[in-house]
């Protein structure tokens, strides 16, 4: 298909009782075709907002196409409090996964960035406001399990309201599982580049997503611990506008960068070269040793035996 | 036609329903209860010489939680815990026990000094939360967490870990990341306050009871979800009814916790640890693989 012209309107007020275009930029109130805002890595063209990515258009965004391979695709959350709020925390479940067509709130695999082998963990802001469960736990450590065994680095990128409070304390220990899965990383001496898209709040930039060997941020990213709804109501503070935003955090020591989306992939594409020996160049024929999990009773034991034996590179 | 048998079992189901809602809450009540014992009741009755360990050579000294370098049955110890305050003024210099960057700044900072010298470590966890304001958010509240959970994971000591009021969320758990963790009869440990879970899942905190009674944040709760290895007992009536037997029992599952972590090679311990938190969680697998490639 050739690419589609990025076409603008310019939409004034709220005509239309109120309703609006489901792509309509929050900033600046133009609106979009799908394809054309797909086709423009959802980058408002007036006045650059970044909107929010899905998982799998990201991933596309990013990887070389046609090496991205999926693990632990076959994990769905269980239901262990029998949560019940207003809805059933099941209902929430299947209400997401049809929505968006993902098993959780992220996506990990490994794939070739510029012809760079890594593993990749990528969260989606839509599958539950990207809250952090067990299952994503799981496959966050899926991903570094991947880079510590065939000795590559690992790159996430977040969005994210927190830890899932229907699986309320072991969502809470997903932060120490995944900063677990950090250490092995940095245990093996390998590169974890930790990518903030807005929003990355709570439980996650409170474990992993600060952890990152490099840290960046995709402009206008509101990136705290606590939401500025949150502050005010606690503390009575005033909450200045640009509040958590990743040009704030930027300036604040947080981060090391702030990097316009269409300028994301070459970045990584650096990064992952000054990672790697001088000698080494990309080679594009590794060939991925290990797929997705299989359907099994206790599919991370058979991960990780399969790991145990894993071929190390480097 | 409603069977009467059917009747009687749908009221029992609801009035146990009833008490165990009625159980959690109280015990939500206990762990806040404002004569509970603190981290300092507990070190004054457990450790005989303690040093405290203040500042975190880069901002400030949070009070809110404190750091001691401690003798503890005849060893030195690293003793970390939250602190909330007694009364008003108390209260207030310790931010009723919810640090800022700069307490897990040095919390990491007693870490450090731990692994340097080979020193175990005890942690005492009773906060409401890390401190959700715009100065703490300025200073990087969220990187520090994750950098002292880091620092937990990364110590090659034996660490323990008991919650004695509050675990709430990151803030409690970045000084609960140990080779044992334990929880006091009495005490909740929640990813969310059950009044920040009703106002966003119920849009009413006054729901906070019924969010309590959802998301379950008591010992036996987390003991049956294995994030705890063990329960300590209080006293009748909470450990504030007699504190003096509320650390008899608090010391003598230390003393064996800490044991037990002791046992672990010191070699293989930051593995071991990642490995215990490594398991935590409950999912399921569903029979077609869904091979996303591109």
């Amino acid at each position: 298909m050739t690419p589609v012209e990025v076409n603008v309107e310019r939409q004034g007020g709220e005509e239309g009782g109120g309703r609006r275009h489901p792509n309509t930029c929050p900033e600046c109130r133009s609106h979009y075709r799908d394809d054309e805002l797909r086709h423009a890595q959802r980058v408002c063209a007036q006045c650059g907002h970044h909107f929010v990515v899905g998982a799998m258009e990201r991933i596309e965004q990013l990887v070389d196409p046609g090496t991205f391979v999926e693990i632990g695709s076959d994990l769905r959350a269980a239901d262990p409090l029998a949560f019940v709020d207003l809805k059933p925390y099941t209902d929430r479940l299947m209400d997401a996964e049809l929505q968006t067509g993902l098993g959780d709130s992220l996506v990990a695999g490994h794939g070739r960035i510029v012809g760079r082998e890594t593993a990749l963990a990528v969260m989606d802001f839509s599958f539950m406001g990207g809250s952090m469960g067990s299952v994503m736990g799981e496959r966050f450590c899926l991903a570094a399990d991947y880079a510590v065994a065939y000795g590559i680095p690992l790159i996430s990128v977040t969005g994210s309201g927190g830890a899932r409070m229907q699986e309320n304390i072991l969502a809470l220990m997903q932060m120490a599982k995944t900063v677990g899965a950090v250490d092995s990383l940095r245990e093996e001496g390998l590169p974890y580049i930790s990518v903030l898209a807005h929003p990355t709040t709570g439980g996650v930039i409170a474990s992993f997503a600060s952890l990152g060997d490099i840290v960046i941020a995709e402009p206008g990213a509101l990136l705290s611990f606590a939401g500025p709804r949150v502050v005010e109501q606690t503390t009575g503070e005033k909450v200045a506008a640009d509040f958590g935003r990743a040009e704030s955090n930027l300036r604040l020591g947080q981060l090391d960068a702030v990097v316009p989306r269409r300028e994301l992939r070459g970045e990584l594409a650096k990064l992952l070269m000054l990672f790697s020996p001088a000698e080494d160049e990309p080679t594009g024929d590794h060939e991925p040793l290990m797929t997705i999990v299989e359907g099994d009773a206790n599919p991370i034991d058979k991960v990780l035996g399969r790991l145990g034996l894993g071929r190390r590179r480097g | 036609m409603v069977r009467v048998s059917d009747e009687v079992r749908r009221l029992r189901k609801r009035f146990e329903a009833r008490a165990e809602e009625s159980h959690i809450w109280d015990a939500v009540q206990l762990a806040r209860n404002p004569d509970r014992p603190y981290t300092l009741d507990y070190a004054e009755r457990l450790f005989t010489d303690a040093f405290e360990l203040r500042g975190d050579r880069a901002f400030s000294d949070d009070e809110a939680l404190i750091t001691l370098l401690a003798r503890y049955h005849g060893q030195t110890v690293v003793a970390i815990g939250h602190q909330k305050g007694r009364d008003l003024s108390e209260r207030t210099r310790r931010m009723f026990g919810m640090p800022h960057p700069e307490g897990y700044r040095k919390a990491i900072r007693a870490v450090e000094l731990a692994e340097r010298f080979g020193y175990p470590i005890i942690t005492f966890v009773d906060t409401p939360g890390a401190y959700p304001g715009v100065n703490a958010e300025e200073r990087g509240q969220a990187g520090m967490i994750a950098r002292s959970i880091l620092a937990f994971c990364q110590a090659s000591v034996p660490i323990v870990s008991t919650v004695i009021g509050e675990g709430g969320s990151g803030g409690a758990l970045a000084i609960a990341v140990g080779d044992r963790v334990l929880m006091q009869q009495n005490s909740i440990y929640s990813v969310i306050s059950p009044e920040g879970c009703a106002a966003i899942l119920w849009k009413d905190s006054g729901q906070a009871r019924k969010a309590a009674y959802a998301f379950r944040p008591t010992a036996n709760a987390c003991l049956d979800l294995g994030v705890i290895d063990r329960i300590v007992e209080e006293p009748k009536g909470g450990a504030h009814e007699d504190v003096d037997a509320a650390a008899k029992f608090l010391d003598d599952a230390i003393r064996q916790a800490l044991a037990q972590a002791e046992m672990i090679p010191a070699a293989e311990r930051r593995r071991a640890r990642r490995a215990k938190f490594r398991q935590m969680g409950v999912w399921g697998v569903v029979d077609e693989p869904t091979n996303q490639d591109f």
